[in-house]
């Protein structure tokens, strides 16, 4: 609005100034430049009735009588297709339940971006991360939400989990099987870097796991202080297993999503570490990449969490809304969904069989079988530095 | 007019020289220019003007169409007159630190976009100067509209400046002494004078300026909190719908996307050819 009256009031000197103009122009040789610059007036002016005519359009404006309510959700990349669906079926049932309407404000990007987004004040009502250890960042620089976000949910504030899988290229050319041939020589793995991308980070720990229990036979052995020495052999091989993995990644990309466009749009690479959830939408959608699944014989259980923001949800005034969005994740009808966008679900009896028969039998340990928690996880693995991940990585490039 | 350009160059190189180069001329232009746009366009109509259509018509895509026009048509106006008043300021009178504030006026051409993002969200960001304080009014400039005009702004700050500066310097204020002497008041010498003079450089700049206003990515990508319908530009759209191996749909932004760079270039042409016809007829009435 400013902008058009701004620009109306601009082409009118234009105008007003002629008649001085008709006596001053031979004089000075004056060129038409005012006229022409009246005709820019009008191009810019025009801009501006096609940008105001498409806020016309806007949905705000063109609301009916019943209430409009937005919730911000903030998440990550590979959820989009996920919550496109989830939060049309939400919407539609809280307005038969509320008589309220609810738009979605719902952004996605790298989970620990998210993160730094909402720290610095991006004001989500919900936050839908790839790790806990990213919304405990938020819980630990503000006062968004309490420390103890996690057990305001069930299942660790998880409604899904998801698993780390291999994509290889069609009929697998290179007999990849399990993780050990990820460390063969010529083998090159798409993976993206751990300590910008939230699923990297599974990816790298479900590596790292691999690598304990092909030496210990038995994670549980890691918490047990008689097996200390064969822990730290294990411990020893395991880094060399990640620096040999890792000394075969071509490209570290910054998020799980431009890892797959690597791997399946420019054809990089032999195998692409992953989601399960990435992997079988990366099959679905690009039907002609010729890429096939291979399951590896153990991964990571991967819990992407879900919490309210309280102090954005409370500000505004939506703290029973998100709360309701949440819980509805956990509903029947919410976990069918979360299974269609191939999400494991935390309560598979309600799901059609068949949806479930997607989902491989797999041999998954927990984060907490390796690492007592994401601080932990953060601390020895992908700090700056002095990390195992930037040890092992560094010393490569040198 | 062309004869005359056109005769000395003409007359003097062999024929098969004005083909090489003209041949390598068009080549150039057709590999480096015509084909990458025009592969935007058949990859957008590939699948159909249904597709294309639909894609149009999402809300988001509206909507991002919507601010990247907001943000030029902010940025433009405020840049071209931050642009005039700075190389009038640079140029007709003398102070101390002037060369200082010529180069200052360049910086958002030296720093990466991506840092002029993260500048405004340690000003503006909650935990950043004036954030707090603006959020108690209730005004989020971060993460929400005003951050990505802003940013926008950021990065087009030089483009008419630097297109006035040198055109101004060269000038000098003789002509605008001669318009006072003859009682001209302020204002109309610059009008009469001074904006006849500079009106190519000014239109440079202001075209340069909208193009880049349109199309850049990396200051608002940093800003923009990524949701779709309210903070995504066209350039964050195209990437988001990329991403979400929507091919179709981001190729049809993208042609959107060009043909406003595109629309730009013919109204620069169709201007520039309407005042070079105006003031060729005044010179033949003269």
């Amino acid at each position: 609005m400013v902008i058009s009256g701004f620009l109306l009031g601009f082409c009118p000197w234009a105008t007003e100034d002629q008649p001085s103009k008709e006596s001053l122009e031979s004089m000075l040789k004056i060129s038409s430049f005012v006229d022409g610059f009246r005709n820019t007036g009008a191009v810019l002016a025009m801009l501006c009735l096609v940008l105001l005519s498409n806020c016309g359009c806007s949905p705000s404006e063109s609301a009916s009588t019943t209430k409009v309510r937005t919730l911000k959700n903030v998440s990550y990349d590979p959820t989009r297709e996920l919550y496109d669906e989830f939060n049309k079926v939400f919407a539609e049932h809280w307005q038969s339940t509320h008589n309220e309407v609810i738009e979605f404000a719902q952004s996605h990007g790298g989970s620990g971006k998210q993160a730094r987004a909402v720290i610095e004040g991006l004001d989500a009502d919900v936050v839908s991360l790839a790790l806990s250890g990213d919304i405990d960042a938020i819980a630990e620089k503000t006062s968004a939400l309490a420390s103890t976000w996690q057990k305001n949910f069930p299942n660790n504030s998880s409604p899904y989990t998801s698993t780390i899988v291999f994509l290889v290229r069609q009929g697998n050319p290179k007999g990849i099987k399990d993780w050990a041939d990820l460390t063969r020589d010529g083998i090159e793995v798409i993976t993206p870097n751990p300590k910008t991308g939230g699923g990297a980070r599974w990816n790298y720990l479900a590596a790292w796991g691999y690598a304990l229990s092909s030496q210990l036979g038995d994670l549980s052995k890691l918490k047990d202080a008689n097996e200390s020495d064969s822990v730290a052999k294990a411990t020893q091989y395991a880094k060399e297993f990640i620096a040999k993995l890792y000394s075969n990644v071509p490209i570290l990309d910054t998020s799980a999503r431009a890892a797959t466009n690597t791997f399946v749009q420019r054809q990089i690479g032999d195998v692409l570490i992953t989601w399960e959830n990435e992997a079988y939408l990366a099959l679905r959608e690009s039907a002609d990449a010729q890429v096939e699944l291979v399951i590896p014989s153990i991964s990571i259980l991967a819990e992407p969490p879900v919490a309210v923001v309280d102090q954005y949800a409370q500000a505004h005034g939506n703290t029973e809304l998100a709360k309701a969005y949440v819980d509805y994740l956990y509903s029947d009808e919410g976990q069918r969904i979360v299974a269609k966008h191939f999400y494991r679900p935390r309560r598979s009896e309600v799901v059609p069989a068949e949806t479930m028969q997607r989902f491989a039998e797999v041999k998954l340990f927990e984060l907490t079988d390796i690492v007592s928690d994401w601080r932990e996880a953060q601390e020895t693995h992908f700090k700056d530095r002095s990390g195992v991940f930037d040890q092992v990585y560094s010393s490569k490039a040198q | 007019m062309s004869s005359t350009e056109g005769f000395s160059h003409e007359s003097r190189d062999p024929k098969w020289v004005q083909f090489l180069l003209i041949g390598l001329t068009l080549g150039f232009v057709f590999l480096l220019l015509i084909l990458p746009l025009g592969v935007i366009f058949w990859e957008a109509f590939r699948k159909g003007i249904k597709t294309y259509a639909l894609a149009l018509s999402d809300r988001n895509a509206q909507s991002a169409i919507a601010l990247t026009l907001l943000a030029t048509a902010i940025s433009v106006p405020v840049n071209m007159f931050f642009g005039l008043a700075a190389a009038w300021a640079t140029t007709k009178y003398s102070f101390r630190g002037k060369s200082l504030l010529i180069s200052i006026i360049d910086l958002p051409f030296a720093i990466s976009p991506v840092i002029a993002g993260l500048m405004l969200i340690l000003l503006y960001g909650i935990h950043g100067w004036f954030g707090s304080t603006l959020q108690s009014f209730g005004l989020q400039v971060i993460f929400a509209v005003p951050g990505v005009v802003l940013a926008t702004m950021f990065v087009t700050v030089p483009f008419v400046a630097r297109e006035l500066i040198p055109v101004m310097q060269e000038q000098g204020s003789e002509q605008e002494w001669a318009a006072v002497s003859l009682g001209a008041s302020g204002w109309q010498t610059f009008v009469k004078v001074t904006l006849p003079n500079i009106r190519w450089a000014l239109l440079y700049g202001v075209l340069l300026c909208s193009a880049r206003a349109m199309g850049e990515f990396g200051a608002v990508s940093v800003v923009s909190s990524n949701i779709r319908g309210l903070t995504n530009t066209l350039p964050l759209q195209i990437d988001a719908l990329y991403n979400d191996y929507n091919a179709p749909a981001a190729f049809a932004l993208s042609s959107i996307l060009a043909s406003l760079s595109i629309l730009t270039l013919i109204a620069k042409s169709w201007l520039e050819a309407r005042i070079d016809y105006r003031s060729k007829d005044k010179e033949e009435l003269l």
